[in-house]
């Protein structure tokens, strides 16, 4: 009987494991798909075209709350996944709820930004050091809105079904993706604000 | 192991970085200019960036925990390969460009250059 369980167990988790290694691959050409973007912002960045410089348009306490907010949602999607591994229903629901909420006030909060340089007349059209500030920051945005999206996506999927078998594996896809957007965004913290603030 | 004291310590740890980057920024900035010039700021940050993202591979994303063959890591060492080549290859190709035509890094964007008004 063991005999019998054994490979199909051993054949799922080798299931499991290559659909989050294809998840993987595409994380790294992600990764690639912004270095480029990197690379034409850190070309771009002295063509502000007699408008608004990166010195000028940095609020630094601002990006620092979006960071924050960044960062504890990336802990509390971890929290989700080791809930969801410990089958813990509600509290991985819960974690989740939180990771959303802060994911949406992160959107809401660089909307707001956009908001407030078109309003000034520094919209992506002003300038090539705009288009690609607008760009780089509009490509993770976007990243982090289709992120909630599944999330929510997910949540409805385990109050319906449960923990079921899966769910793991879509939940560990998930997490990653949310993890490799934290990360990329304090690349963006650094290499567009810091570096910003510090501009000559 | 996929433990909640792993996430713990990966979380303190970022909100460590991100705000001492940030800190560091602010002084230079505000009181006493702390870094003696533009580069030595630029490395002490990329440093910090760097140092955080190894702690968010290691104790969020668990690069370390991962069974043999490590198809992961290679697959984000190779995606890092093409990152720097990608990257530094811009950075330098840009710079030699403007170089060579005598004009400061990204000078070559201006106003007058796209629309020069001494036309006659």
């Amino acid at each position: 009987m063991t005999t019998k369980e054994h490979p199909s167990k051993n054949s799922g988790h080798v299931q499991e494991d290559k659909a989050v290694f294809g998840f993987w691959v595409y994380l790294m050409s992600d990764c690639v798909l912004f270095a480029g973007l990197f690379a034409t912002y850190a070309v771009l960045q002295g063509a502000t075209f007699g408008g608004a410089a990166i010195h000028e348009i940095v609020n630094l306490p601002f990006v620092l709350t979006e960071t924050i907010i960044l960062l504890t949602s990336s802990f509390t999607v971890g929290l989700a996944l080791l809930a969801t591994h410990h089958h813990k229903k509600i509290l991985a629901l819960l974690a989740l709820a939180v990771t959303l909420i802060l994911g949406l006030t992160f959107l809401v909060m660089e909307v707001q930004e956009f908001a407030h340089l078109i309003a000034e007349g520094n919209g992506p059209s002003r300038s090539a050091f705009l288009s690609s500030f607008f760009t780089l920051l509009g490509t993770h945005g976007l990243h982090v809105f289709f992120g909630s999206v599944w999330m929510l996506v997910l949540m409805t999927h385990i109050v319906f079904k449960g923990l079921i078998q899966g769910t793991t594996r879509k939940l560990m896809c998930m997490s990653l993706f949310w993890h490799f957007l934290d990360i990329i965004w304090i690349f963006i913290f650094t290499i567009v604000y810091l570096f910003g603030a510090l501009a000559p | 192991m996929k433990t909640l004291s792993a996430y713990i310590i990966g979380f303190v740890f970022s909100i460590v970085l991100t705000l001492a980057a940030f800190g560091l920024v602010e002084r230079h900035l505000t009181t006493d200019h702390i870094f003696p010039t533009h580069g030595v700021a630029v490395s002490v940050l990329v440093v910090l960036a760097v140092v955080q993202l190894l702690v968010q591979l290691l104790l969020f994303l668990h690069i370390d925990k991962e069974s043999k063959p490590r198809w992961n890591l290679a697959a984000l060492v190779f995606a890092l390969l093409i990152v720097a080549i990608l990257v530094g290859g811009t950075l330098w190709i840009m710079r030699n460009l403007s170089h060579g035509q005598m004009q400061e890094p990204l000078d070559i964007f201006t106003e007058e250059n796209i629309f020069p008004t001494h036309s006659d």
